[in-house]
């Protein structure tokens, strides 16, 4: 078990909720992240998941699309974000750490020298968006040689046959997309959620956690009841995009606002 | 090598054509990609689609295309016979028509009402809002702000024909950004809309069903090419941006062993400058909008912003099919640049009284060079795959004319 499932488990003996945060590597600047990344762990943060920037991120609303081009403006890479982790790993070494990204940069790399480098940064999780099961199976095996875990999104549409094979790839925790579209998009279903979530635990013993649409503390609780986490993206990203040009030093702030809010929301 | 291929046998069961293609797409598009693959399966036997599409490309569409033999141009460019596949005669001006038409009536009888659609030079976005009329279907194209701004022309027609046209700000605001939000509209909006892909690109089956739709042309021509001259084309040259007007001349003729192909890229301002759009020529294999095929990325794997004298060829991936024609040595793909493609537009207009689309003089110009090279009993048969009219803006303006 890696550091994402001693979390998860930590956090079910405790009888709370994981809070999964996602950022986009060197958004605004690649100076920010680690700093951020400390910032969402002091605040509350169980699990870190850190967007690696691409230039055709195909499955992102408005939001994250802009901070994955503001990354890119700087040349955020996925070796610099490799980077980031690796010295966000000098001061913090119990945090699960997660990249979620598109598999090109990745396969640039080639799937070996990539989880290598990983590993060796200290992620603890993959979730390449677009690597479906019926195409991740090389990358499924190659990740879990270095321990490390290949995570997958099950969607409201997501047939029983999917979930299954899904299951057998899948590491870490399952990522349910609580809603139809893109990242930070709509509202909430609470309650085919939690139908959904049935179906899914029949079929893996994996803690789930929920996220897509999830904006504050109330609706973190909502669509985290029936499950063992939520994910807050958009969010974070968004409040993090209001910084003023240039004065980047509040960021950490900012994310101390939303997140401690959250944090407090689910232990409530 | 080719001749132990059975080409009609690809993609296999899995969307793979060799290592390309596939469906690399988030799992929230998934169960959309499986019903238009199950209702693709049903309905492309179903009689009465078939006689619908036959007849709407008829009646409609006016099919068959002529083949036309361009004898004063072959005569002054001294070499092969050179005959040209007229897709720029088809209703709304190019070959995309037939594909529209094609995947509209797949969401009609899919019980879709609402149609989205990418589009690059217009050409694709027109014949999806022609289409849309026709069937009362509602119309929303993507279109990236650089090429809304290059095809304003295009754009107004669409309007015109009752689509909401949607300008693309994200990325290099250009074809492939609009099939990004193209994408992301469809899994917001899965229940009743149908995505009408205007390529042979995009996860499976979208490069099977468009390149089915389009091979109508490279059937006609290779019937019109024995009757008009008792044997089939020497040559095949069509350009290709995503490749859909390639595949389908090239496709039916795949088994015809004699019939040497071309696929010509935008070499942009050369290819040596990097300012190009022809991942086929000097890309590498990645994975862009759902399959994986040849794209144009920097060393870390981001997508590379392509140039091309013209929009619809301006797109850093190509059809994952060419990718696998391209490595089995069946096709050869080539490269024209801009000066080369406008010096064709020229001339095709001047001398046979054609004027081309840009993307099509892509090929004009390359099937030049090779007539040149061969004998006047040879024949060069060439995709002429759209009409120059959207493209008078962009070539005043090259001359510094303002219209």
């Amino acid at each position: 078990m890696n550091r994402i499932g001693k979390k998860l488990q930590a956090l079910k003996d405790d009888g709370r909720k994981a809070l999964v945060t996602y950022i986009v590597a060197g958004d605004p600047t690649p100076e920010t992240t680690v700093p951020a990344m400390h910032a969402l762990v002091a605040a509350g943060a169980d699990i870190l998941e850190i967007g690696v920037p691409f230039s055709d991120p195909m499955a992102e609303g408005p939001v994250i699309q802009l901070a994955h081009e503001r990354a890119l403006k700087h040349g955020t890479s996925l070796r610099d974000t490799l980077n980031m982790v690796a010295e966000f790993r000098q001061q913090d070494a119990d945090t699960p750490v997660i990249l979620m990204g598109y598999a090109n940069p990745i396969e640039k790399m080639g799937y070996d020298g990539f989880a290598t480098a990983a590993k060796s940064a200290g992620v603890d999780g993959v979730l390449t968006v677009d690597l479906p099961p019926e195409e991740a199976s090389e990358f499924t095996d190659v990740l879990r040689a270095q321990q490390l875990e290949n995570i997958f999104l099950i969607a409201p549409t997501t047939t029983i046959e999917r979930q299954r094979a899904i299951a057998s790839q899948a590491g870490g925790f399952i990522y349910y997309v609580s809603l139809k579209g893109v990242t930070g998009a709509g509202h909430l279903d609470i309650a085919s959620v939690e139908q959904k979530l049935t179906e899914i635990r029949s079929l893996t013993e994996l803690p789930i956690c929920v996220g897509f649409g999830i904006k504050d503390g109330a609706t973190a609780k909502a669509a985290s009841a029936p499950a063992s986490g939520a994910v807050v993206g958009s969010a974070i990203v968004s409040a993090m995009a209001n910084a003023e040009d240039g004065k980047y030093d509040s960021i950490p702030t900012i994310i101390s606002d939303i997140v401690s809010e959250i944090r407090a929301s689910l232990d409530s | 090598m080719s001749s132990t291929i059975d080409f009609n046998q690809y993609p296999d069961n899995s969307g793979h054509f060799g290592p390309y293609g596939g469906r690399f797409v988030s799992e929230t598009l998934m169960h959309a990609l499986d019903e238009l693959e199950a209702n693709y399966a049903r309905l492309k036997a179903d009689p009465e689609l078939q006689a619908e599409f036959d007849r709407d490309l008829a009646h409609y569409v006016g099919r068959p295309s002529p083949l036309y033999h361009a004898e004063r141009w072959s005569r002054e460019t001294g070499g092969a016979q050179i005959y040209l596949k007229r897709e720029d005669l088809n209703h709304t001006g190019a070959h995309k028509i037939n594909n529209t038409i094609g995947q509209a009536l797949l969401a009609k009888y899919s019980g879709k009402t609402r149609i989205i659609a990418e589009t690059g030079a217009g050409q694709h976005g027109v014949a999806s809002a022609t289409v849309c009329a026709r069937l009362g279907l509602e119309c929303h194209v993507y279109m990236g702000e650089e090429d809304v701004r290059r095809q304003a022309l295009n754009v107004y027609r669409m309007k015109l024909l009752g689509a909401t046209v949607h300008p693309v700000s994200s990325g290099s605001r250009t074809l492939k950004d609009a099939m990004n939000e193209a994408m992301r509209d469809w899994v917001t909006n899965v229940d009743n809309t149908f995505y009408i892909i205007g390529t042979c690109a995009g996860p499976h089956p979208y490069p099977e069903l468009v390149r089915n739709f389009q091979s109508v042309i490279g059937r006609e021509a290779r019937t019109q090419c024995l009757e008009m001259t008792g044997k089939l084309p020497d040559a095949l040259v069509a350009c290709v941006g995503g490749g859909s007007n390639a595949i389908g001349l090239f496709h039916p003729m795949l088994g015809d062993e004699s019939v040497a192909m071309y696929g010509v890229e935008a070499g942009g301002h050369g290819v040596e400058t990097g300012e190009h759009a022809a991942p086929l020529t000097v890309g590498v294999p990645g994975v862009l909008h759902g399959n994986r095929t040849y794209l144009m990325e920097d060393e870390d794997g981001q997508i590379i912003e392509t140039h091309s004298v013209s929009a619809g060829l301006d797109y850093p991936g190509v059809g994952p099919e060419h990718a696998w024609l391209k490595d089995q040595g069946r096709v050869e793909y080539v490269t024209i640049d801009d000066d080369e493609a406008l010096v064709a537009f020229r001339k095709l207009t001047q001398i046979e009284g054609i004027m081309p689309a840009l993307e099509s003089s892509h090929a004009l110009a390359y099937a030049e060079k090779l007539a040149a090279t061969m004998s006047p009993e040879q024949i060069v048969l060439v995709n002429l795959s759209g009409r120059g009219d959207k493209d008078i803006l962009t070539v005043a303006e090259i001359d510094g004319i303002t219209v």
